[in-house]
């Protein structure tokens, strides 16, 4: 065997919404693999289905036809506690500390505290909250509680880290900047990662493959590696194969 | 130090607005040479707690039991039946909309009802108490059970929550800031029902004092029993005002 078992394998899926006569497509054609370990970014307009395939992923909602395979015989693949999530809102508990808002998806599984603690801490210093431990969520700025929302999202040690549009409601140069750690600690944790996003050259900084999908009807339209040389820095986005692959997206969203 | 300074400071002009309402009042009866039967000096209003024989402490008794009687019975009530609802979605559907009609009755006007039922005395003031008080607890906590945002909900199935569990480390502490917003609400109509009981049908307590001093136009004694049913509203409002400040997070409260 010289192909590698991919750890999602996707293939045809489409799942819809409504009842019988009335059913809006939900997404369609999703046939692509993700390899342990890589980042793909999935991008398109509102309403092409990349969230519903995130939650398709999670377990959340079932899909109506195709193939959903996670996991493989070298990286087996629990469904209750190998996912971890991150949404466009941290949405961290207000009523807890930031710790013990790490702390919320060791505390579902049931998992042993004392270790926990110790990793959750391991954890807020990997995404630069160390000292942040014991604030509150209102005494942190958007982008730090998006970085206790990731810190969560690993405190289980999940095997994959289903994200959708973290940094959507962050400002420009934050977005950045979190662009940039995610890239870090995914370097750092060695997690399977998803990332839905709606922004094209995010998808391309990010990606080592970009999933395009288009609205109306929701389709996936492509399925490509994106090649640059690690560590990416912001650099990339003035070279010419970043505007070449920026380009390929914006074609296959109608907008060139 | 700054931030104490300006506390400070804050609450001296508090306490300066109320000594100057206090001085206000004293130089009107004064200056404008009104008799004591119309409006009172506060040193006469203050003087009515050793005139007559009215049996202040008595009195004060029975209308604070009323009062908290009622508001602990509405708490106990209003926050069981919420929680009722939201285990049990039928029950909701069936009840709450039949609650929303029957908040509509201006509960004084059942009080000739109350005590064609329950005769005269502290029990049917204490259910007056209750009845008004009970719909701000119960409509209030059974709309903080309901706020969970829908990813939130998400994160918790990722990985397997229990029902239980959504309840206790989500739901609760999240319907905690509504709680209190209901409770002080409720606080302010618990006298006003304890009050009116007495004023329909009693044989002590303050309101009872209100009506008999009223025939003998024993003013100061009137406005010394306002007073008195003020502070006893106003113990009660303090003791959910702390309670709230030890329970709810500074963020997550909700002004009332």
């Amino acid at each position: 065997m010289s192909a590698v078992q991919p750890f999602i394998h996707l293939a045809g899926v489409s799942k819809s919404y409504g009842k019988a006569h009335r059913k809006t497509l939900a997404i369609s054609d999703a046939t692509f693999d993700v390899q342990p370990g890589e980042l793909v970014a999935l991008v398109g307009p509102s309403g092409c289905g990349k969230s519903t395939l995130l939650k398709i992923l999670a377990g959340l909602h079932p899909h109506d036809a195709g193939t959903v395979r996670l996991g493989s015989d070298t990286h087996p693949f629990d469904p209750a506690r190998d996912i971890g999530m991150v949404f466009q809102a941290p949405l961290l508990l207000k009523w807890r500390r930031i710790l013990d808002n790490v702390l919320l998806p060791a505390e579902l599984l049931g998992l042993p505290m004392g270790p926990t603690r110790e990793r959750a801490r391991e954890l807020m210093a990997m995404v630069g909250l160390a000292g942040q431990e014991d604030k509150f969520p209102y005494e942190l700025s958007g982008g730090m509680q998006q970085r206790a929302a990731i810190a969560r999202a690993l405190i289980h040690d999940p095997k994959l880290v289903l994200m959708d549009e973290p940094f959507g409601a962050l400002d420009a140069l934050t977005r950045e900047k979190m662009n940039l750690e995610l890239l870090r600690i995914w370097k750092e944790s060695g997690k399977t990662i998803v990332f839905v996003t709606h922004g094209i050259s995010e998808a391309v900084f990010l990606g080592t493959r970009v999933v395009v999908f288009t609205a109306g009807p929701a389709r996936m339209a492509d399925n490509f590696q994106i090649e640059f040389d690690r560590p990416r820095t912001l650099d990339i986005k003035t070279h010419e194969a970043f505007g070449a692959y920026t380009r390929r997206i914006y074609k296959l969203l109608g907008m060139e | 130090m700054e931030d104490f300074k300006s506390k400070l400071g804050h609450y001296a002009l508090g306490v300066l607005a109320h000594l100057l309402l206090l001085l206000a009042w004293y130089l009107f009866v004064k200056l404008g040479e009104v008799p004591k039967f119309v409006m009172p000096s506060p040193a006469d209003t203050f003087g009515a707690l050793t005139m007559g024989n009215y049996n202040w402490w008595v009195n004060i008794r029975v209308t604070a039991t009323e009062i908290f009687g009622g508001y602990a019975l509405a708490l106990v009530v209003g926050v069981g039946l919420a929680l009722v609802f939201t285990w049990s979605k039928l029950l909701e559907s069936l009840v709450l909309p039949l609650l929303v009609t029957l908040n509509m009755i201006p509960k004084v006007a059942l009080g000739p009802l109350i005590i064609v039922w329950f005769k005269y005395g502290v029990f049917p003031n204490t259910l007056m108490a209750f009845s008004i008080a009970v719909f701000p607890i119960l409509l209030t906590t059974a709309r903080g059970l309901r706020e969970i945002e829908p990813d939130l909900l998400d994160l918790v199935r990722s990985l397997r929550g229990s029902r239980w569990q959504l309840f206790t480390k989500i739901q609760l502490p999240g319907a905690l800031p509504y709680i209190f917003a209901g409770m002080k609400v409720a606080a302010i109509l618990a006298v006003a029902g304890a009050i009116v009981g007495e004023f329909l049908g009693s044989d002590r307590g303050l309101g009872y004092l209100m009506l008999q001093v009223q025939v003998t136009l024993d003013t100061p004694a009137m406005f010394m029993a306002v007073i008195l049913i003020t502070l006893l509203g106003m113990a009660l409002y303090g003791l959910v005002l702390l309670l709230e400040r030890l329970m709810v997070v500074k963020d997550a409260r909700v002004a009332g």
